[in-house]
């Protein structure tokens, strides 16, 4: 396995591992926004820059990566926090503050990097959106794609394909609205209906407890292209541990 | 009819080389973007119709053909064998050309290429002619593009056989190696270097792809490559593929390019080659398989980039991914994959077939070969050129280029298109090549060279260029997704005069975190344009910010406009040009701009060409709001 030095600190990690896992067993912290262990790696956000340095290399030669991205290697040795980096992250997190100026967890992360207000000219209209594409990953990675980028550029924004609104794909299973780093994708649920995406949905009821917890659209797509039983969608996750602690517990009676 | 072996091959070539001497006088009409608009195809049928008419169908052929390179006489018209050149040729000279011309021998003044007020009638006396060595340009202008025998003819695909019958693939890249070509992108990686590591990399499956998909604004060298002599990239690509082992290549070129791909040129040249089996299951015979497809890009700028690029033909949005996998060995549908420039793949042919040696005989040092490069802006002669590398940028603007029209002085030149930079008139000698261009923060790019006079504003040309990234960025990365748009905020603000010199500082801070951070090479060299002006147009910036003033007369809230008495003759040109109103006089006597009426848009002051209109601080403007 690799040995990677991470600020001084040495770890072996699996090959075919990248650099900002070996970050994280080192037990250090660079931001991220884009990142999600679920999914391969994107390097959008580009605040997980490191300066990196390989055997062979001028000893006073450095290249700035993406830790998310660089796959590990035998000898690698990466500084996490040089000035340069910091500084690139600095601006990466002021033009962020300039975009989503009321968001909560860019405003935290800002703030780390002694930022409480942009340098640049905020955006006059405000979005809690940071455009890490996390969303339409996920929806990607389960098979659904129903949503998708649009336009390029700043212009670019989440929506379903074409900007055909709403999403004909969606099976309203709250992937996306999960997985966003920054809550900015919102859905309403009054125990009958879900709606999200501009689109309403019935739900399906636990046998048990009666909570609407699954939408039948959901059911249905999970049935058809997963193979998966009907009477698995009988419970809710709640019920099934239940059911499932009942079952462990009878067990350990009859022993 | 698929031809089987080399000898059939060899015989076919003798065939398509008979045809084409049968014929003694050869009328080569121009059939590129520029002519095609200015009314070419309508020449060539009057030239045709002519020739039909007089009787001489025995003896000459009239063919389009590739851009001849001279784009500012549009539609040029050669005839060969004398090499005669005419430009701005139009349906009413066809009948004159062929009377005097065809029949008589002579040469028709009014319609030769003029420099220095001499008209120079013969191919071989123009200076923009004379200079180039052509190699990856060899057969444009030359051959029809529409009929392979007669690419043919002209010595396509032998350079292929040879490599397929007398070479290892090892043996080509080594020659491609010696040969010292780098990408011809912009790039500038060792191509030879590339092959060698696709060669290596695992895999049954691997694909060659040639990047037509050219953007920069100012470079059609591409463009014209794949219109004028499709035969070059695909034996090129057919060379790479045998030395590679792939059995797959893609073309991936702009929907926007009509004539090289929608209405000929490549779709027929890939079905020609199909037809006489250069292309397809067992090639001549042998056991190397390969067939190429064309892709079409949607009209983004970054499918430039290689592996946005790749994405696109996977038909995926175009966003670029990190390259620390290089694509020879991660590429197109991450497989190995080795993607080469048009005039990359076009080069390759003439490497194999004359040998590396020769090709490494031009240029400089650590830039080998030659170069194409797209002319335009404010030169005399608008066109495309093919020289040595390490020429110097001054023979290219002054000799080739024949000057800057209307007696005006070079100001810069922009190279390397959004990517790049600008040479400032000071430094023209430079030669061109890849490190020379980088010392002076510019780029050699694709070889899109645009010259800019006086009357160009340095600051606005950041900005242009600034505009135009931030509509061509994907969207992907922070850093130039958000980046672009507020180095747009304040570079406008400096062209509209509301600049500070904290804001200099405030764009030096951006673009080098841009540099740093951004995923892809659009980004990282996003911030180049706007660095190169800053070095060697600091004095502008400051005069827009300190002292509210652009010399060339291109902000328009930083100028006004004023006639000089002693130098204006009244043509009365500026009056007519005028969209305001606001010049008035009498022909043949001194004119007058009302300031109150003038917003300054500075059409009578480039369109004068006494440089009798100059640009002075905008004080009345500043009087007048205080």
């Amino acid at each position: 396995m690799p040995v990677v030095t991470v600020d001084g600190i040495t770890v072996e990690i699996e090959q075919g591992k990248y650099v900002l896992d070996a970050i994280r067993k080192a037990g250090l912290y660079v931001p991220t926004l884009c990142h999600h262990d679920a999914l391969p790696p994107f390097g959008a956000c580009r605040l997980c820059i490191v300066d990196i340095w390989k055997p062979g290399w001028d000893p006073d030669w450095f290249r700035l990566v993406a830790s998310c991205l660089y796959p590990v290697e035998e000898g690698l040795v990466v500084h996490t926090n040089t000035k340069r980096v910091i500084e690139a992250r600095r601006v990466v997190l002021d033009l962020l503050l300039a975009r989503c100026p009321q968001t909560p967890l860019v405003k935290k992360l800002a703030k780390e990097y002694g930022l409480e207000k942009t340098t640049f000219e905020e955006t006059p209209e405000p979005t809690d959106c940071v455009m890490c594409g996390l969303c339409v990953r996920i929806c990607d990675h389960l098979g659904i794609s129903a949503i998708s980028t649009v336009f390029a550029g700043f212009r670019k924004q989440v929506s379903p394909p074409l900007d055909n609104n709403p999403p004909e794909a969606c099976i309203g299973c709250l992937s996306c609205a999960h997985i966003c780093p920054t809550q900015h994708i919102k859905f309403e649920e009054d125990g009958n209906k879900r709606k999200i995406w501009g689109k309403e949905f019935d739900m399906m009821k636990c046998k048990v407890c009666g909570k609407a917890y699954v939408t039948s659209a959901q059911v249905e797509w999970e049935v058809k292209k997963g193979k998966v039983p009907l009477d698995f969608f009988d419970l809710c996750d709640a019920c099934k541990r239940e059911e499932m602690k009942k079952k462990a517990l009878s067990l350990q009676v009859r022993m | 009819m698929a031809l089987k072996s080399k000898d059939e091959f060899e015989r076919y070539a003798k065939d398509c080389i008979d045809k084409r001497s049968r014929k003694k006088i050869r009328i080569l009409v121009c059939h590129g973007q520029g002519c095609a608009v200015r009314g070419a195809q309508d020449v060539l049928d009057a030239l045709k119709n002519e020739i039909r008419a007089q009787g001489l169908d025995g003896e000459a052929e009239v063919i389009p053909t590739g851009c001849h390179g001279l784009c500012s006489i549009a539609p040029s018209v050669i005839i060969e064998p004398a090499g005669v050149l005419y430009g701005n040729v139009k349906v009413e000279d066809t009948k004159k050309i062929v009377d005097v011309t065809l029949k008589g021998g002579g040469v028709i003044e009014e319609l030769c290429f003029r420099q220095d007020d001499k008209a120079l009638p013969y191919v071989r006396e123009i200076p923009f002619f004379a200079s180039q060595t052509r190699i990856a340009l060899r057969n444009v202008g030359k051959i029809n593009p529409y009929e392979i025998d007669d690419a043919i003819a002209c010595g396509a695909y032998q350079a292929f056989v040879k490599a397929l019958f007398e070479m290892t693939p090892e043996k080509i890249i080594e020659e491609v190696s010696v040969s010292g070509l780098r990408g011809r992108g912009g790039a500038g990686f060792p191509t030879g270097r590339k092959w060698a590591s696709c060669r290596k990399a695992k895999g049954e499956r691997k694909f060659v792809v040639c990047n037509g998909d050219e953007g920069d604004p100012g470079a059609f060298k591409d463009r014209a490559l794949m219109h004028g002599d499709p035969h070059a990239i695909i034996e090129g690509m057919l060379i790479g593929a045998y030395a590679v082992g792939a059995k797959e290549g893609f073309i991936f070129t702009r929907d926007e390019y009509p004539l090289a791909v929608h209405i000929f040129s490549l779709k027929k040249a890939i079905e020609d080659a199909r037809r006489i089996g250069l292309l397809g299951e067992r090639i001549l015979g042998t056991d190397f398989s390969f067939d190429i497809e064309l892709a079409f890009g949607g009209g983004a700028y970054v499918c430039g980039e290689s592996s946005a690029l790749m994405r696109s033909i996977e038909g995926k949005p175009p966003e670029p991914r990190a390259k620390y996998i290089h694509g020879t060995e991660k590429g197109l549908f991450d497989l190995p994959t080795v993607l080469n420039n048009c005039e990359s793949w076009a080069d390759v042919p003439f490497i194999i077939g004359k040998g590396g040696k020769v090709f490494a005989s031009f240029g400089t040092e650590k830039s080998k070969g030659t170069k194409v490069f797209s002319i335009s802006g404010a030169v005399k002669n608008i066109g495309l050129v093919e020289m040595p590398m390490g020429v110097p940028l001054r023979k290219v603007v002054m000799e080739v280029g024949g000057g800057v029209r209307n007696g005006r002085k070079v100001k810069a030149v922009q190279t390397g298109g959004p990517s790049g930079g600008v040479v400032p008139a000071s430094m023209l000698d430079i030669p061109l090549d890849f490190e020379n261009l980088q010392l002076a923060s510019s780029a050699l790019g694709s070889g899109g060279m645009i010259v800019l006079d006086d009357t160009t504003c340095m600051v606005s040309l950041a900005l242009y260029f600034v505009r135009f990234l931030l509509d061509e960025s994907c969207g992907k990365c922070t850093p130039c997704r958000e980046g672009l748009v507020q180095m747009e905020k304040i570079v406008s603000r400096i062209c509209e005069g509301k600049g500070t010199m904290a804001d200099i500082e405030k764009l030096k801070g951006l673009g080098g975190a841009m540099k740093l951070a951004c995923l892809c090479d659009l980004g990282r060299s996003a911030p180049n344009p706007l660095f190169a002006t800053f070095t060697h147009f600091f004095d502008e910036y400051v005069e827009h910010i300190q002292h509210g003033f652009c010399r060339a007369g291109q902000c328009r809230a930083l100028c006004s406009f004023k006639i000089v008495e002693a130098m204006c003759d009244g043509c009365h040109e500026c009056v007519e040009s005028c969209h305001k109103g606001a010049v008035f006089g009498e022909k043949g006597k001194l004119h007058y701009i009302d300031k109150t009426l003038c917003d300054s848009c500075g059409d009578c002051f480039r369109l004068c060409t006494r440089n009798a209109i100059v640009v002075e601080k905008p004080v009345l403007k500043k009087a007048m709001e205080a």
